[in-house]
């Protein structure tokens, strides 16, 4: 019960009237952003994330996360009234939401699908609460072989288990360490892959890479697209409110069922698509009537949206417990966190207590909050779609470019900007994916420390990744995980024999 | 249904047509990739075998972690120059039509001269053109509209970070004159 009261502490930490104010700022701005066609979480975060830089590390995370959950909600909008899905993981509610709306029941949907999320963080969250002090106080016994084997394990689920081409993701990865690397070495004070720049004597920033990659490639992928759009906005009435809420016991299995399925994908690297997928073709699967799924079944707003917020969520337990972001946007909020000088990892829980129950304690305020202003202001966000697209895009630029300078102030990191903004639209056009690339910069630094650490402490010899229970696990599962394709081939092409055999 | 309803509709005057014809391929723009990040994985392999790879008394050099990145960076850009030659699907995908070159290149030029512009005529002042001219070049809006949107944003810029936050942007003449 000791997580209870720090999480207490960290309501009380909260409840000030500055930091409710930038909670309600960054709701408004992150749906926002969410509504926007073509713009998402981590765009949204990577974008105003120069708003944060002046302000305390507490009061800058809530205000960032706020700005996630939003933008979370506000993708739901989209979805529903207009059939644009704002995230990949936004697909799966439109199959039952659209429709929905073009029945008339627009303001059913949209309650169904806000209620959800929240139920799904909230379930998340809760995951959070009790689960990430235990992990950290376990991770604080880790030594540099066991970090390296859990960076490992990360870089390689994103090679098992992904859905593009092994490839790309590895190329994608390789790039991310490589460039994390440039600049002077931390251990030996040697220069690296600088050519003789001074501009690159710095390195390459990390979040001008993520402003870059997902701000300005994303404004070019948009324009690429059809921007006309049709559909209503509906106000949601109290009535509706109450009469969808009344309706939801009647739902609990599928809404524990996507809540555990996103909570368990969620913590795995890059799992928030597959959940939601997967959150709504069980609930079909299980279901008595699975013909009206994709009709405008509320069911089918209940499960992929609960599943998808669950894992969203989830993915900042392991950001906060061993310092490894389980999404892309995980990953710029940890950005973030070094940019404050906070070293995210199990020393976290110990050091800045105040910080992480307080951001924990954010988590819950900024759903609440958040569903209230959701549910009460749709139609005003819905007609920001009417604010043309020709306004919109050079404003995001400039925010881009703002935040890019105020890094580090340094005008090559403008043009550094511009430059990933090419990479990214090309990346994303031939299927090489982004968040391997985003979760090798970051930890890039820091996987090579505990490598080389590891290695002067065992004197150069490899066999210190298998020298205890603890890390010999890891490092397996790692390897396991890395050739799962081939294995899992192997595996059915073996039972595939047996099958015969018995028959 | 009910009163509360309001009908959204946004045209895009300027979409790029569906049947526009294809300017690249698919198979041609991953070739290039391939071929540039295989460039890449040479150039800071080498760069780094300079440095040292190896190991010595102290554990392994400064080289050594990111050499061995650039290996498994090549061999897996030759991976994909042969899957490119030999997958038959991606050959035959569009990677950008005509029509959707000449928007995106609507966006690029101008992000292209605001940085140009920023790093002579500073911030504010090349936000101000960038908005201004983009919405009434591109986006066909009133001159009137355009420019009262572009001037209240860079305003609210320029209190939010140089006054209210002193975020210092990079500036040019114009901040010079009004002694800012």
């Amino acid at each position: 019960m000791e997580a209870f009261g720090l999480l207490l502490h960290g309501f009380a930490v909260l409840l000030t009237g500055k930091t409710l104010l930038l909670m309600m700022v960054g709701l408004v701005l992150g749906i926002f952003v969410g509504v926007l066609p073509g713009l998402g979480g981590p765009n949204g975060v990577a974008i105003l994330l120069p708003l944060t830089f002046t302000m305390d590390p507490t009061s800058a995370i809530v205000m960032l996360s706020c700005i996630y959950w939003g933008a979370l909600f506000g993708g739901a909008i989209t979805s529903i009234l207009f059939n644009i899905p704002g995230e990949a993981w936004s697909v799966a509610t439109t199959f039952d939401g659209y429709p929905m709306a073009q029945q008339g029941r627009a303001a059913e949907a949209l309650t169904a699908a806000f209620t959800s999320s929240f139920i799904g963080s909230l379930v998340a969250v809760l995951l959070i609460t009790f689960l990430a002090p235990m992990i950290s106080s376990f991770a604080l016994k880790f030594g540099p072989p066991e970090f390296f084997a859990v960076y490992l394990l990360t870089f390689c689920s994103f090679v098992g288990l992904g859905r593009e081409a092994k490839h790309k993701t590895v190329i994608s990865m390789a790039l991310g360490l490589l460039l994390a690397g440039v600049g002077m070495d931390t251990v030996s004070g040697q220069l690296r892959m600088t050519f003789g720049s001074a501009e690159l004597l710095r390195g390459i920033n990390f979040l001008v890479a993520v402003i870059g990659l997902f701000g300005i490639s994303e404004i070019l992928l948009t324009m690429e697209e059809r921007l006309a759009l049709r559909g209503h906005a509906a106000g949601i009435s109290l009535r509706v409110v109450l009469s969808v809420w009344k309706d939801l016991p009647k739902y609990w299995v599928t809404l524990l069922r996507s809540s555990v399925i996103g909570c368990w994908l969620g913590i795995t690297p890059g799992g928030a698509i597959a959940a939601s997928f997967m959150g709504y073709n069980l609930a079909k699967r299980f279901s008595k009537d699975q013909e009206s799924f994709g009709k405008g079944r509320i069911e089918g707003v209940f499960a992929p949206e609960t599943a998808a917020h669950a894992s969203g969520t989830s993915a900042l337990l392991p950001m906060l417990a061993l310092g490894i972001p389980g999404s892309g946007t995980a990953a710029i909020l940890l950005g973030g966190l070094m940019v404050w000088g906070l070293n995210p990892g199990p020393l976290l829980f110990v050091e800045h207590k105040d910080f992480v129950w307080g951001l924990i304690a954010s988590m819950y305020l900024g759903n609440v909050v958040g569903l209230v202003l959701v549910l009460t202001t749709v139609p005003i966000f819905a007609s920001i779609l009417r604010v043309p697209f020709a306004a919109v895009a050079p404003m995001i630029v400039v925010s881009c470019a703002i935040g890019a300078y105020a890094i580090q102030n340094a005008m090559f990191d403008i043009w550094l900007m511009l430059g990933f903004g090419v990479v990214g639209y090309v990346f994303k056009k031939v299927g090489i994916p982004l968040a391997p690339f985003t979760l090798a910069l970051v930890l890039g630094n820091r996987a090579e420390d505990a490598f080389r650490l590891s290695m002067i402490g065992s004197g150069g010899d490899m066999k210190v990744f298998w020298s205890n229970g603890l890390v010999g696990t890891i490092t397996t599962v790692a390897i396991v995980l890395l050739f799962w394709p081939v294995i899992d081939k192997a595996l059915t092409g073996f039972t595939r024999m047996l099958k015969p055999a018995k028959a | 249904m009910s009163n509360t309803d309001i009908e959204i509709v946004v045209d895009d005057p300027t979409a790029p047509e569906d049947n526009s014809p294809s300017v690249v391929s698919n198979r041609t723009v991953d070739v290039v990739v391939s071929l540039l990040l295989l460039v890449l994985a040479v150039t800071l392999g080498w760069d780094n075998w300079r440095t040292g790879a190896s190991w010595d008394s102290t554990g392994p050099q400064p080289g050594y972690f990111p050499f061995y990145l650039s290996v498994i960076l090549g061999g897996a850009s030759l991976y994909g120059l042969g899957a490119a030659f030999v997958s038959r699907r991606v050959a035959a995908e569009t990677f950008v039509t005509r029509a959707q070159l000449r928007r995106v290149l609507a966006v690029f030029v101008p992000t292209l001269l605001f940085c140009l512009a920023t790093q002579y005529l500073g911030l504010y002042v090349a936000s101000f053109l960038l908005i201004a001219g983009f919405m009434r070049l591109v986006g066909k809006i009133a001159l009137w509209k355009s420019v009262l949107t572009a001037f209240v944003f860079t305003a609210v810029m320029f209190v939010t970070f140089d006054i209210v936050f002193d975020v210092i942007m990079p500036k040019g003449p114009l901040e010079a004159a009004l002694g800012r």
